[in-house]
């Protein structure tokens, strides 16, 4: 079934998504997902391996068409225009809508270097250094690295270079930053550092999380989209959205037997 | 229980280990040998050129070596100037590598960031074969066919000269650039460049400012290696660039790629041709140019060596 986000929250809505389907070649791999994202909180898609929600969320900022054998059906609505139309330049696209991956993928550069190429590319015509400064304070990484601006982004520690990693997609000024898993390859104290970071950046940003960890959904989500997968008769796995709501309500009592099961850990 | 039975099969407690021992050794032996014989090859020409470098400096002074501004060994009024020939071999290089390195690495970011898996496939392969063309054949291609055809746009055009031979030697390393820089691109992993376009670079800045940067390293050793190629090339050379030394001096001869020159491995090669008796004074100068010329590449290899280990960029 579709789930539906509460009446006010949609007209606050950042992206939303209509009847969104993926293809890899000939196989579905998500289908008919359609969710609002709201405007300055965190979404959280959870749900189990293969279930889609990676797929999506690289929806949001046309990721997927680098893939050459994938294809997207349906809409997804931002400032009022779908995002897949003809007209919309994937790149413009992605500078609105930023990005962290599940690995940290600083570039073999400078950590400074790292901020500033985002800016560049786009143009940046201000305080070069401040805004370098600016993005490091805002990922919270400003006072371990200050000292070593020069210094390789892969001298960091894997913390560290997430967190460089968001501030480089902060450097760009997003109005949304999808985070795809960005706590899988870190240790616990990271990953709450990274999660107080989420808690801050919401103030200003809206905040798309791919997470395989149903307590990080539960402490950083407003919202909460539950998926799962079915198998086909050949085997393919075709993802879906089971149930979109407020993340106490998935948590504490979901819709849907299937939520219950997940969320409490019963999944079978 | 009969696991925990002694076995029956007297096999398991025999003590076999001293014979396996041994054949172990053997195998360690037979493989050192082998391994031994490589690294003696080596070390015996090192040692040859050594020897026989010593022997031409005892009778020609270093000093004149280096200074002398030219090269008629010989000449019954000798003269051992060796940048004549290192600014042939110079010349001919700079060349090669004026037309290899764009031509290479060009066709390097074609085929790894826009070709399709199946372009890439039937081309790389092509590619390579280019760099199984005996070095004769270029030698003849670049005197028969590349001098006829620069010579209708350049009037001055000798027949002889450096400038085809260094086309001609571009062409013949084009595919080692390419295909080592195509790999060292190729390996750049995709987090990288997913974490660019993720910031709204488009393919180009992608390419320019993250992927050629993180393969820096695979693509200046590539390089290096072709200028070693280049420098050591010698069919091609003695072939279409002629035997002629030109004498250092201010008419800039030796520098000027329209006039046949000679080449440090065109002189090797025209002496080893010639009826030169062992131990002659021109036998030595073979040695001394080979030295030079070792000693050029060795400091080339040293140079991407280090180079390598100082800027590749470990992914994990």
């Amino acid at each position: 079934m579709v789930a539906q986000t509460t009446d006010n929250a949609t007209d606050q809505a950042a992206l939303r998504a209509k009847n969104v389907s993926v293809y890899y070649g000939s196989s579905l791999a998500v289908r008919d997902v359609s969710l609002d994202i709201p405007k300055n909180q965190v979404v959280a898609f959870i749900g189990p391996s293969g279930c889609g929600k990676s797929t999506i969320l690289r929806c949001f900022n046309r990721m997927n068409d680098l893939i050459p054998a994938a294809r997207v059906d349906g809409e997804i609505t931002f400032h009022g225009r779908n995002l897949y139309d003809r007209a919309v330049d994937p790149v413009q696209l992605r500078r609105r809508i930023g990005m962290v991956f599940q690995k940290p993928n600083p570039f073999p550069k400078s950590i400074y270097e790292n901020i500033a190429f985002g800016a560049r590319i786009n143009g940046y015509k201000g305080n070069m250094d401040e805004l370098v400064e600016q993005s490091l304070l805002k990922a919270a990484i400003w006072d371990e690295v200050k000292d070593k601006l020069k210094e390789s982004g892969l001298a960091l520690s894997g913390g560290q270079q997430q967190r460089l990693c968001i501030a480089r997609a902060i450097a760009i000024a997003p109005e949304i930053i999808l985070m795809d898993e960005p706590c899988s390859a870190l240790d616990p104290i990271s990953t709450l550092r990274i999660e107080e970071l989420i808690h801050e950046l919401k103030q200003q940003y809206t905040i798309v999380i791919v997470t395989h960890n149903m307590q990080q959904a539960s402490r950083v989500s407003d919202m909460t989209a539950f998926y799962n997968a079915e198998a086909t008769e050949t085997g393919n796995k075709i993802g879906y959205l089971v149930e979109y709501d407020r993340t106490q309500k998935i948590f504490k009592e979901p819709a849907e037997q299937a939520t219950q099961d997940y969320v409490s850990g019963r999944f079978g | 229980m009969t696991v925990d039975l002694p076995s029956t099969n007297e096999a398991l407690w025999q003590p076999n280990r001293k014979a396996s021992k041994y054949v172990e050794l053997a195998m360690q032996a037979i493989f050192g040998l082998f391994a031994l014989v490589s690294v003696a090859t080596t070390i015996g020409i090192i040692l040859t050129l050594i020897y026989e470098t010593i022997e031409f400096f005892q009778e020609v002074p270093l000093w004149n070596f280096l200074t002398d501004t030219r090269w008629t060994p010989l000449f019954s009024s000798a003269q051992f100037g060796i940048f004549v020939l290192i600014s042939a071999t110079l010349l001919t290089s700079s060349i090669a590598i004026t037309v290899a390195v764009p031509l290479g690495l060009l066709a390097a970011i074609s085929l790894s960031e826009y070709a399709s898996p199946k372009v890439r496939k039937i081309i790389k392969p092509a590619l390579e074969i280019l760099a199984g063309v005996p070095s004769v054949v270029y030698g003849y291609f670049a005197l028969l066919f590349v001098t006829p055809l620069l010579q209708t746009f350049i009037p001055g055009l000798q027949g002889f000269n450096a400038l085809s031979a260094g086309v001609v030697v571009g062409i013949s390393i084009t595919p080692l650039v390419a295909s080592l820089s195509e790999d060292a691109i190729y390996a750049v992993p995709r987090s990288l460049r997913d974490g660019s376009y993720a910031l709204g670079a488009t393919k180009r800045e992608t390419i320019i400012s993250v992927v050629l940067p993180a393969a820096l390293s695979g693509i200046v050793s590539s390089v290096i290696l072709a200028v070693s190629r280049a420098i050591g090339e010698t069919m091609t050379v003695t072939l279409a660039a002629g035997q002629n030394p030109q004498p250092i001096g201010p008419d800039l001869k030796f520098i000027n790629p329209f006039i046949p020159v000679m080449t440090m491995t065109a002189f090797i090669v025209q002496v080893s041709l010639g009826d030169t008796p062992a131990g002659s004074l021109a036998y030595k100068t073979i040695y001394a140019v080979g030295m030079t010329l070792f000693l050029m590449t060795l400091v080339l290899n040293i140079f991407s060596f280090w180079f390598v280990r100082r800027f590749r960029e470990k992914y994990e």
